[in-house]
């Protein structure tokens, strides 16, 4: 049942990673990079049943059952709305450049995500796998959706779209946890949201005192910072 | 078995060789309707086909026979491609294992000779209009291929009949996912392939922005007429393919199967029209991108279809 529904959601939340690497107008990005995280939250509830159900063939009962839906409301909401909406203030407040633009081109990123996503399969098929997990695709998606995070981080010259890089590769690491909700607890999962949260905090600062520095907050000025 | 073989092969001609300048009559009345116009008649290409073919061709003194041997070309290798492909559920008059590699490499022979008679002529417009086209077509063929790829792989079959076939309803149960996306990013190549919206506006007059258009400006009389039903013919095959692929599911009555085949051709013909509607036409800059995009999922789909266990 977990498989019907957790595998189109990965596939989409992979689809996603090519229009994030494709797409240069930041607001897309955001909105892209909004709708991944939302998916993945939505999709925490469905890995879970489905791994319960795997172990112990049963019912939820109706405490865990609460603390599942207000975790999925939680990530949700952080990672769909809060996170964007707050992207999207500072790119408003700050006055940048609404195109984001590459060190490298748009196109070798893409290509290089999707060779990183094909490696990522045929790596992930040599690992093992615990027997509870019911399907194939979180691991090479996992991989993939770092590794096109970090290809963002690496490759657009912007503070935006290397913080919504980071965010992408924090969302491959979130499916990664989708493998391990039986084993870490809801606390730990919380934790690493609102760590992310902290983190694109922080950097909405760093980046709006670049902007204040420099009339565009291209991360290239920071090269020529003097102490 | 034999008659019904052969019916369904008489059938199959008839639609390949009647039917297709139909869909561009549905596609235009389509966008006409977005507009709020009442359009042009849906047989009109076949009126416009046949007022070229009563015309007199006219052929520069510059050109040679390379520019006269590209119209015909287009025109046979267009219907070459349609017999391989299966329609209505019926196998393809002409099929043996392998023909996959014919379908493709047909199409892209009619392209070249197209792009050498625009080069004939000499003229400026013609040749940067070849050199587009031959751009995209690059890009477009893998994204072909890959898709072929994934239905070889759920078919294990090198023949277009078995790709196209039985097999791909099965492959709809078992590996739903590539096939979409092999669905989208075929849509994808129709747009390239038959110079829609939003790669390129078939209704252009601006010489700078044509891309299939600007190739063909010297042709006229029958030779254009060849030109367009060439296209049309062409458009046909690979509405076929999504058709196909999409409606792989058989009603258990075949001529009940041939007439939810046409009406499948028509349905994606007014999903053309719908985007030529809806949508801008994209930059020059922005094609190679969507179609690398396009390129990039179908190699998706292919490794996402090695995945499943």
């Amino acid at each position: 049942m977990s498989n019907l529904l957790l595998d189109p959601g990965l596939v989409i939340a992979l689809l996603l990673n090519f229009y994030i690497l494709t797409v240069t107008s930041l607001k897309e990005v955001i909105y892209a990079v909004a709708l991944q995280g939302a998916l993945l939250g939505l999709l925490y509830p469905v890995a879970h049943t489905g791994f319960s159900m795997a172990d112990r063939a049963g019912s939820l009962d109706a405490v865990t059952g609460v603390r599942l839906l207000g975790l999925t409301v939680a990530i949700v909401a952080i990672k769909g709305w809060l996170i964007p909406r707050f992207l999207l203030r500072a790119m408003r407040v700050a006055d940048v450049r609404s195109s984001l633009t590459s060190t490298i081109g748009v196109i070798p990123p893409l290509l290089m995500g999707g060779i990183g996503t094909a490696l990522a399969i045929v790596f992930a098929r040599s690992l093992p796998m615990a027997e509870q997990h019911v399907s194939h695709l979180p691991i090479p998606a996992a991989l993939a959706t770092a590794v096109c995070g970090f290809l963002v981080l690496c490759t657009r010259r912007e503070a935006l779209g290397q913080v919504l890089g980071y965010i992408v590769l924090e969302n491959g690491i979130f499916i990664f946890g989708l493998l391990l909700i039986e084993a870490v607890p809801i606390m730990v999962e919380l934790g690493i949201v609102l760590d992310l949260f902290v983190g694109v905090f922080v950097m909405g600062i760093i980046f709006n005192h670049v902007s204040r520095a420099f009339p565009e907050a291209s991360v290239e000025h920071l090269s020529n910072l003097k102490e | 078995m034999f008659d019904s073989l052969s019916i369904h092969s008489v059938l199959h001609v008839l639609t390949v060789l009647l039917f297709p300048p139909l869909l561009l009559g549905v596609i235009n009345r389509t966008k006409a309707m977005f507009g709020g116009r009442r359009g042009r008649p849906l047989l009109q290409t076949y009126f416009d086909l046949a007022k070229l073919l009563r015309k007199e061709s006219v052929f520069s003194e510059t050109t040679t026979w390379v520019f006269r041997f590209g119209p015909v070309v287009g025109l046979a290798t267009a219907l070459v491609a349609a017999m391989v492909v299966p329609l209505g559920h019926a196998s393809a008059p002409l099929a043996f294992n392998g023909d996959v590699i014919l379908f493709a490499y047909v199409l892209s022979l009619g392209r070249f000779f197209t792009m050498t008679a625009a080069l004939d002529t000499g003229s400026a417009f013609e040749g940067m209009g070849a050199a587009r086209e031959a751009t995209f077509a690059c890009l477009a063929e893998p994204v072909l291929f890959l898709g072929l790829l994934v239905l070889s792989r759920i078919s294990s079959s090198l023949e277009m009949n078995a790709l196209l076939g039985d097999a791909v309803a099965r492959g709809w149960h078992a590996s739903a996912a590539p096939l979409l996306l092999v669905a989208v990013c075929w849509f994808v190549v129709l747009l390239v392939e038959n110079c829609r919206i939003p790669f390129d506006d078939p209704n252009t007059h601006l010489e700078l922005t044509m891309i299939h258009e600007v190739m063909v400006l010297d042709h006229s009389g029958p030779a254009f007429g060849m030109i367009i039903y060439g296209a049309a013919i062409k458009l046909f095959v690979f509405v076929a393919m999504i058709v196909n692929l999409v409606l792989p599911f058989r009603t258990g009555n075949s001529l009940l199967d041939w007439i939810v085949f046409l009406l499948g051709t028509l349905f994606v013909a007014v999903l053309v029209g719908t985007v030529e509607s809806v949508m801008a036409r994209l930059k020059m800059a922005e094609i190679p991108k969507l179609l690398i995009g396009a390129g990039v999922v179908s190699l998706f789909a292919v490794i996402l279809l090695l995945s499943y266990p």
